[in-house]
């Protein structure tokens, strides 16, 4: 099975590449179009800021391949964050995949941002990516949130509830970090892997 | 489904390799350091042990003006599904830039900080607050707090004139995602973290707050989450010698109703 890691701009992307490594996978780290159009699964990474990783996209001519695959698709993290309309970090358009604004975790007493650390997701639909995660505990590392709505998979809770994994026809995107959420990450992942194509 | 909601984001228990030449070493009060075991093997020992997160810190580092030698900070990435941070002799966006491209998800930089604090900003805008930790050696002087420079080799060990909380405050400002206070005066000592500093710490920040210094026994634990509130403690010699195993740690937190990660 091929699977491209788009290269989404931000340093620390070898971590995703070692976790699909450690599931047997041989991914390959691109920003070439056609690669990411002919593999099998692609992966959206991304750290850092919303506003220069859609930048980085753009000045790779990517945000319209991207629209266009119809295999199935994983966002982590920023990546995940990128499948949305738009984001209230620098208030910047988003790949509009899915139709919600993600806004900044709520400022309130005692509560620390950026949600950093290991936090469980609850109410998780019946869906080939969550299958055996309820419950499990997941590496959370961001300031800002996606609300809940049609594409919530399943949530989390940080001040507010907001959409922990995500689903929108053959996108899908974490939150989290699956890539260092011990052997609960590894699960989302390989159920990843096993999605059949769409 | 069954298992327990957390109310909010388990705490963390962090073990801290301190690693110099390739091993993994401890000292007692930053002195007489001695070799524990391989980076690779201890820290595959955590991650199985049910260690919320690593940190590694290359203590000959920053004294002695060189970067990290970051080969072992992939090795450690492909062996380990845990997040780990890199300290030690990260000093501009290039070497931070590095260590995170070969797989580390946080750097923590300490003397270079102080050195220049328009670092914290730099970072910041290159790769996020997510991933900036700020490492701060604090020392109580009477009734207030004062931080140390330079000080992985005692001899190079500096003070650069500044209050701990101001620094906090200042850190956080700057952008800094997650700070580790480290108390000097605890560290090695076993006797306990220091409540009084990290609960005047934990006043200042906004940000994720990492107890360091003076774990000794299991208790000490309870007492730094529940009377400081930091978000994860740190601590080295009592995880390395197996006198306090991880998983039984979690499970005493746990049912003294302190928000854990299961092992």
């Amino acid at each position: 099975m091929s699977v491209a890691v788009v290269n989404s701009g931000g340093a620390n992307i070898s971590s995703v590449l070692h976790a699909l490594k450690r599931l047997g996978t041989e991914p390959e780290f691109t920003a070439d179009a056609n690669v990411i159009r002919a593999a099998d699964r692609v992966i959206l990474p991304g750290v850092g800021a919303a506003g220069s990783a859609m930048e980085t996209l753009r000045a790779h001519g990517l945000t319209e391949v991207i629209r266009s695959l119809t295999q199935p698709v994983l966002g982590i993290c920023l990546g995940m964050q990128l499948l949305f309309d738009s984001s209230a970090e620098d208030d910047t358009r988003l790949l509009g995949l899915i139709p919600a604004r993600l806004e900044r975790l709520p400022d309130k007493a005692g509560l620390r941002i950026p949600h950093m650390g290991w936090n469980a997701i609850r109410n998780t639909a019946s869906d080939p990516l969550t299958s055996g995660l309820a419950g499990k505990w997941f590496y959370f590392v961001h300031s800002y949130a996606a609300p809940v709505g049609d594409w919530t998979l399943s949530s989390s809770t940080h001040g507010q509830t907001f959409s922990a994994i995500v689903r929108k026809d053959n996108f899908f995107g974490s939150q989290f970090h699956p890539e260092r959420s011990a052997k609960g990450g590894a699960e989302l992942l390989r159920n990843f892997m096993g999605i059949p194509s769409l | 489904m069954n298992t327990p909601l957390p109310v909010r984001v388990a705490r963390r228990i962090v073990p801290c390799l301190d690693v110099r030449d390739g091993q993994v070493v401890k000292g007692v009060k930053f002195r007489n350091h001695r070799v524990i075991g391989d980076i690779i093997e201890l820290a595959g020992r955590y991650r199985d042990e049910g260690a919320d997160e690593l940190v590694f810190y290359d203590i000959t580092a920053s004294p002695e003006g060189r970067s990290v030698d970051i080969d072992w900070v992939r090795r450690v990435s492909e062996t380990i599904d845990i997040p780990f941070c890199v300290a030690g002799g990260i000093r501009s966006i290039g070497s931070a830039g590095r260590v995170l491209e070969q797989g580390a998800d946080k750097i923590s930089i300490n003397t270079p900080a102080l050195e220049r604090p328009g670092l914290i900003d730099e970072l910041v805008q290159a790769f996020g607050s997510q991933c900036v930790v700020i490492g701060v050696d604090s020392i109580a002087d009477g009734d207030s707090y004062t931080v140390r420079s330079h000080t992985g080799t005692p001899d190079a060990m500096k003070t650069p004139g500044r209050d701990t909380l101001d620094w906090l405050s200042e850190v956080v400002a700057r952008g800094a995602g997650e700070v580790v206070l480290n108390c000097m005066s605890s560290d090695g000592t076993r006797d306990g973290y220091d409540i009084r500093q990290l609960a005047e710490a934990r006043k200042r920040l906004p940000v994720p707050l990492v107890a360091s210094g003076g774990a000794g026994v299991a208790d000490h634990f309870i007492e730094v989450f529940e009377q400081a509130d930091v978000d994860a403690a740190l601590a080295a010699t009592v995880f390395h010698s197996g006198q306090i195993p991880i998983p039984g740690l979690k499970q005493l937190l746990a049912s003294a109703g302190i928000e854990v990660r299961p092992c």
